[in-house]
């Protein structure tokens, strides 16, 4: 491997900005003033990274992981992909996390009110590394929309939250996964903090009926891209990206 | 049509949400029997090398309240100032300290807390050694991209000095948003690290 230098610099304009009304708990949790600009030192190129040994058998197949008296109720699914960066390369050894709520939309947690039923056979966390080829996969169940006190009757689209680890601290993320075809993607405020629409359609999985398990569980592809890395090639020697 | 270039964009960030303690800590919000134990809350060891302090604090949003449901993720070099980490090439890291922890704010009090150890030194770019210092990453409901900040040690004050990273801050008021005071708990260095989100005294937060 050549010499490698810093990430490249994150696009802050794709991603969602810090304040975004729309999504009233941001209005008071955003920095006013503007971050301050720091080319990747080796504390940020470095990060933590989690050997295939810290993952279990059922840690990403969510309908068993938490199993009580039978498997978890609703839509059966696979979720997989690839984790790349954005020079197109596979991220393997990257730790993948994940949580959402059960098929109507509860999640198991102490804070949660909400009155759709707790399902006893579902958790709603998951986790996996990827493979040599930055692959993950996750059969869970379709997670139910949510309503939520922003506006007098917002709902949240079906989602799964992800949680990235890369190789660098740098490329550290948190993102949520919407479902294709989903009408309601397009009245979420949370969504709509992100301003492109080319940025929430890469937030969107597909519907993959050749991966779907026939008689058992459709099947959504969603890859997930972190920050890429600079080859130092007029240092070194021209390698290019 | 101009020619295109062949890199993917990042996957654009989204809130962690209220819930991030299901898919992060779950055994803390009584998710149990699926993993064993929450990753990142132990990082010292018997065996880790180095000075064993405690740091703490609590987030604050704009209007002074603290926040109840962020979560914390710390990233540091062992005590001889060397990460561990396969990107790490200039030297072996203390093969008995990770470097890494993750804590929620707890649901009552606010606070957050680890136990590890003072890290070392490490070199700026340009070889010249910033200050001992402690990423740290904030995500909570309302915080759309994670914040990053550096953590730096209030009795530290020569090598905070000449640390290239905090000379960059150009409004000298706002550097000690990211000082650390040193006191003592049961014996124990403890370094009160408090975040503000946003207004008066807001935290220097990092587009790394």
């Amino acid at each position: 491997m050549s010499d490698q230098g810093s990430y490249y610099q994150r696009d802050r304009s794709w991603h969602p900005a810090a304040l975004t009304p729309q999504y009233k708990t941001s209005v008071l949790r955003s920095p006013q003033y503007p971050l301050l600009s720091l080319d990747n030192t080796i504390s940020e190129m470095t990060g933590p990274r989690f050997g295939h040994g810290t993952i279990g058998p059922l840690d990403n197949d969510l309908i068993r992981n938490f199993a009580k008296t039978g498997d978890a109720i609703g839509q059966r699914i696979i979720v997989y992909g690839r984790v790349l960066d954005e020079n197109a390369r596979p991220v393997p050894g990257a730790l993948v996390e994940l949580w959402q709520a059960n098929a109507g939309g509860r999640y198991r947690h102490k804070k949660e009110t909400y009155l759709a039923a707790i399902d006893p056979n579902f958790g709603g966390c998951g986790r996996a590394i990827t493979d040599a080829e930055g692959r993950y996969w996750f059969r869970t169940i379709k997670p139910g929309a949510y309503p939520w006190p922003n506006g007098v009757n917002d709902w949240r689209p079906a989602h799964i939250h992800f949680s990235l680890f890369g190789h660098a601290f740098a490329q550290r993320l948190i993102t949520q996964m919407y479902f294709e075809g989903d009408p309601m993607i397009w009245q979420c405020p949370i969504v709509s903090t992100i301003s492109d629409k080319a940025a929430i359609d890469q937030l969107t999985a597909v519907l993959d009926r050749n991966a779907t398990l026939p008689m058992d569980a459709l099947a959504y592809k969603f890859d997930i891209v972190l920050r890429g890395r600079r080859s130092t090639m007029f240092e070194n020697r021209m390698e290019g990206n | 049509m101009f020619q295109k270039l062949t890199t993917l964009k990042e996957s654009p960030s989204q809130t962690a949400g209220p819930y991030v303690h299901i898919g992060a800590t779950p055994n803390w919000v009584e998710i149990t029997g699926v993993w064993d134990e929450d990753l990142g809350l132990v990082l010292v060891g018997p065996d880790t090398k180095g000075e064993r302090i405690i740091v703490k604090g609590r987030v604050f949003d704009g209007s002074g309240n603290v926040i109840k449901d962020a979560l914390i993720e710390i990233w540091q070099a062992d005590a001889d100032g060397l990460y561990n980490s396969p990107e790490e090439k200039r030297g072996k890291a203390d093969p008995n300290f990770v470097g890494w922890g993750r804590q929620p704010t707890d649901g009552t009090t606010g606070e957050y807390r680890f136990e590890t150890i003072k890290p070392g030194r490490v070199p700026y770019k340009d070889g010249r050694l910033m200050a001992p210092h402690i990423t740290v990453w904030v995500v909570a409901r309302g915080i759309n991209i994670g914040l990053h900040t550096r953590l730096y040690f209030g009795d530290e004050e020569a090598a905070n000095a000449e640390c290239p990273v905090l000379a960059r801050i150009e409004h000298k008021f706002r550097l000690p948003t990211l000082i650390a005071a040193r006191s003592e708990e049961n014996g124990m260095p403890t370094y009160t690290f408090d975040i503000r989100l946003q207004g008066e005294n807001e935290t220097v937060f990092f587009d790394i």
